[in-house]
């Protein structure tokens, strides 16, 4: 493996030639070779009025050049260096637009999903610019085909790849405008302070970055040396925003996909099979739906029968009224049951090493069910497929491949389809894949029209990708207080990474730690994210996948949930044979410094080990990821008055009364976004540990909505949150968006154990119980209920 | 087709649309009010959580042709229309406390807690935690601690 520099190509790009006064130098103490790590090359690209750029893998950090055999991969390099870095050779600028509105305008080659990005983009700009925050437009970009490997949103890398690109291209532009200030008003450039997007001279001349905007303009491309500001000197880095589209979200005008207004792009959806992925044979009744009311298409395609209609009402009443005859789908006759057959019959073996004759084994073996990734906004597009050309709107993670995909299925040349990123009622996931996308091009392309589709909500954890039902099995060797050996094997249904994530690690292979080139996708994935940081002697975790028929995807946290859980409940378990506290335990076996003083923060914030009645407890758990470390305390209520609540089409059970997280992100941008994601990752971990799964039964899975799919409610939510945003002296964001989930499902789980006195085995707890009358197959969505005047309050 | 007429936002609309299409629809698909969206059709989720004469419903449950003439139906839309200001109380407690995350059920959340607030108040009482749980909306944000801290913070700006 090479070190990798961050710009390979540029002659020394280090030495300042346009330095912003305000920006003095301040030499870093991670300085190598004599050269500031805040000098960048940047561009002023031609233009009428200002636009400048960086290219996007500015400031990738060099990785480490070996990999030591007793560090485990993901601390000298994890599934963040690889997406930050898979990309460096290739030319990938963005660019930042300074209109004569005085706007700074950024389209960000990510998407917006909740997780805060374009807030956080907004306030780099606004740092390095000198510019108010609303004076900063954050949008999303179209597919780019030119940036390759390098549109993709996921694994929390957004702010730590766009980190130092984005405040590049701010400094080139606050330089350029110093220059133009000074030509305006005679003066030196010396003499020139900016604030607030306002530039003044020693003698009182103003002028606005506005009136700036067309003198400051190139008419040519040309490279620009800067030097970024030092974080000693942010004022808006740091410092708690709230998101930018906060008003648009709480007045109703955000625009999400369905939102969307195309000409002539009617509801649109489809009749889908009884089975998971299932396909149509023949359909009975095709004239007669096609002259139901509002009515004006019925196609048949590959996942089912669309319908189009005036409005969605109808297509729900077209799809319900439809009669097929369908092919079987591809997990027919299959169960929750015969699958953990399939995933016990792949388990590897355990390396049993080579131990001392007293050690004693402790074995112990999970299980984790299958569970829907989907948003509260459903797998939605708009397609406009005529004319040799196809145009698309969607919430789409990685549009490259997307538009790739869309491409091959309507049989047209990449340039001839257009993809428009649209910000997304969530994602978890869910997004990665371009499905709907794909869907609704082709069935624009079926009936020659313009068409917005929606899947209905039971189509979602029906037919939609779910997070793998898995298995993981650990064991242990302890000698005295030691504990020798750590064997954790993970076995999981097949995760579908083909959103792109996999070329990035083809592309990567020669640049990839020793040996890791060698394993399968997934299992890279696995390894590049799974880090146990705990001095257990031998350590070794593996992962296995049994290719089966499932539509799968990385939720929120790909694989670490279920790791982090089985791994923090194993502990709890090893520290009470050797008769230590779980927290003690932790803290005397734990390597990173960093993970130890949140595992502290949470423990002192939360008054651990506190006295607490019979069938409550505490749980204390970690997790390390996103180069950043987590801890998470969580009070659980088991007793039989809480747990046996009666809330109509819910389930209740045991309550999560209080929980504390303690972050570590590194350089936190927007603490009050951080703690929002912490916030969430709560409500994902009591989600995972206790109350949501999808339950398959018969080649099909009987959820089909939020009725039947548990996810946390107001009834399950913890009455007292606490977020610690921990300081860090990191120079470089860490990721945020994922960082709460895990250490948030072990410590429910941590929790449940101790106030029951039973550890449990299988997850969710309450997957056991059907707490529902699964909803018809046939037809595969409910009609909508008409006593809603009935219900009012 | 039947013609409606009924009152969305204090303004009076009339469309033509069957019977049986249901409220959500006729707002979305054919008057424009995307502010109340779609999270499953079907009275659970609650994302399409609106007004009409002043309470709290779901039109993704309610046939157009149950509404009359005298309804005066609110969405998120024209929900600071019914208060003095740029904002009602609701609103600037939700954007205070920086409530939302991706903002699809925010909507919905907020005319639901306009709704308790209200229903509280007719009641002679405060909210309680009790209310609060009983709020139905799904996030999947989870953004569900500042929701609570919201509507408290809102009932005290009402």
């Amino acid at each position: 493996m090479t070190t990798v520099p961050a710009q390979p190509d540029q002659p020394d790009p280090w030495e300042p030639e346009q330095q912003p006064p305000a920006a003095p130098s301040d030499p870093s103490p991670d300085a190598r070779r004599g050269l500031s790590r805040r000098g960048f090359m940047g561009y002023v690209v031609a233009g009428a009025t200002l636009v400048v750029a960086a290219d996007l893998t500015t400031g990738a950090q060099p990785a480490a050049a070996a990999v030591p055999s007793a560090p485990q991969i993901p601390e000298v390099f994890d599934l963040g260096d690889l997406q930050t870095k898979s990309a460096l050779p290739t030319s990938q600028l963005i660019t930042i637009t300074l209109d004569e509105d005085g706007v700074a305008r950024f389209a960000i080659p990510r998407m917006e999903v909740g997780q805060g990005i374009t807030t956080a983009a907004a306030m780099l700009i606004a740092e390095e610019l000198d510019l108010p925050l609303d004076k900063v437009e954050v949008t999303l970009a179209p597919a780019r085909p030119e940036l390759v490997f390098n549109q993709l949103t996921g694994g929390s890398n957004t702010m730590e790849s766009m980190y130092t690109p984005i405040r590049v291209a701010a400094a080139v532009a606050k330089g350029r405008l110093l220059a133009a200030a000074a030509t305006f008003l005679g003066a030196q450039v010396s003499s020139l302070t900016a604030k607030q997007g306002i530039i003044t001279d020693a003698l009182g001349g103003r002028a606005t970055y506005g009136e700036l905007a067309t003198l400051a303009a190139s008419a040519e491309t040309v490279p620009v040396k800067v030097n970024l500001k030092s974080r000693s000197s942010f004022r808006v880095v740091g410092t708690p925003q709230n998101r930018v589209d906060a008003r648009a979200a709480v007045t109703g005008a955000k625009k999400f996909t369905l939102d969307l207004d195309v000409p002539d792009a009617l509801p649109t959806m489809v009749c889908r099979p009884p089975t998971l992925n299932g396909s149509p044979r023949s359909v009975q009744n095709l004239a007669a739906v096609r002259a139901m009311p509002g009515v004006t298409d019925v196609v048949v395609v590959e996942t089912g029968v669309a319908v189009r209609a005036a409005t969605f009402g109808q297509c729900i009443d077209a799809v319900r009224a439809l009669e097929v005859s369908w092919n079987g789908g591809t997990v027919e006759g299959e169960s929750d049951e015969s699958i953990l057959r399939k995933l016990k019959a792949a388990e590897l073996p355990m390396a049993v090493p080579k131990v001392p004759l007293l050690a004693r084994t402790l074995d112990l073996r999970f299980e984790f069910m299958f569970r829907s990734s989907a948003a509260l906004e459903p797998n939605c597009a708009i397609a406009d497929v005529r004319g040799g050309r196809a145009t698309v709107w969607a919430g789409l993670k990685s549009p490259i491949v997307a538009q790739r995909n869309i491409a091959d299925a309507l049989g047209l040349p990449q340039t001839s389809v257009e993809v428009n990123v649209v910000t997304g009622g969530g994602s978890f996931g869910h997004k990665l894949f371009g499905d709907a996308a794909i869907e609704a091009a082709k069935i624009s392309k079926a009936m020659g029209k313009p068409v917005k589709l929606l899947w209905h909500r039971a189509d979602e954890p029906r037919q939609g990708r779910v997070h793998p039902m898995a298995t993981s099995r650990i064991r242990a060797t302890t000698l005295g207080s030691e504990v020798l050996t750590f064997e954790q094997r993970h076995t999981s249904v097949e995760t579908d990474f083909s959103h792109g994530l996999g070329e990035r690690l083809t592309a990567m292979a020669a640049e990839l730690p020793a040996g890791l080139g060698n394993l399968g996708f997934a299992q890279s994935i696995f390894t590049l994210t799974q880090e146990l940081p705990y001095n257990f002697g031998v350590v070794t975790q593996l992962l296995n996948e049994v290719e089966t028929g499932f539509n799968t995807g990385s939720m929120r946290n790909i694989y670490s949930p279920d790791v982090a859980c089985a791994n923090e409940l194993f502990i709890d378990q090893l520290a009470k044979r050797m008769g230590k506290d779980p927290l003690a335990f932790r803290l005397a076996f734990l390597k990173n410094e960093r993970v130890k003083a949140c595992l502290r923060k949470v423990a002192e914030a939360g008054q651990w080990g506190r006295a607490m009645p019979a069938g409550t407890a505490q749980g204390i758990a970690i997790h390390s990821e996103y180069k950043g470390a987590t801890a998470v305390l969580v009070e659980i209520d088991c007793r039989p008055a809480t747990v046996d609540r009666k809330i109509r089409d819910a389930v209740t059970g045991p309550r999560v009364t209080k929980a504390v997280v303690a972050i570590d992100a590194g350089l936190v941008i927007n603490p009050r976004g951080l703690e929002a994601q912490m916030m969430g990752g709560v409500s994902d971990g009591i989600a995972l540990a206790l109350t949501s799964s999808n339950h398959l039964e018969d080649g099909h899975f009987l959820e089909a909505s939020w009725d039947n799919y548990f996810y946390t409610r107001q009834w399950n939510v913890p009455p007292t949150f606490e977020c610690i945003v921990m300081p860090s002296d990191r120079d470089h964001p860490g990721g945020a968006g994922e960082a709460g989930v895990a250490a948030s499902v072990a410590a429910t789980a941590c929790a449940y154990a101790r106030a029951t006195g039973t550890v449990p085995t299988r997850f969710p707890v309450n997957h056991g119980t059907v707490a529902f009358t699964p909803k018809s197959f046939v037809p595969p969505v409910p009609a909508s209920p008409t006593d809603g005047l009935s219900h009012t309050y | 087709m039947a013609q409606h007429t009924f009152t969305v936002n204090g303004e009076s609309v009339t469309v033509d649309v069957a019977d049986d299409v249901r409220l959500l629809w006729v707002l979305r698909d054919v008057l424009g009010y995307t502010g109340p969206k779609y999270g499953c059709g079907i009275n659970v989720c609650k994302a399409c959580t609106s007004h009409i004469n002043g309470k709290a419903f779901n039109p993704c449950a309610v046939r157009v042709g149950d509404l009359t003439e005298s309804d005066e139906v609110t969405t998120i839309e024209g929900l600071a229309d019914t208060v003095d200001g740029d904002l009602h109380p609701m609103q600037e407690a939700w954007l205070e406390r920086d409530v939302a995350q991706c903002g699809y059920c925010q909507p919905g959340q907020i005319m639901a807690a306009v709704a308790l607030v209200r229903k509280v108040r007719a009641e002679g009482r405060e909210i309680t935690d009790a209310d609060l749980d009983a709020i139905r909306n799904v996030c999947r944000c989870g953004t569900y601690n500042r929701i609570r801290e919201a509507v408290r913070d809102g009932a005290a700006r009402m």
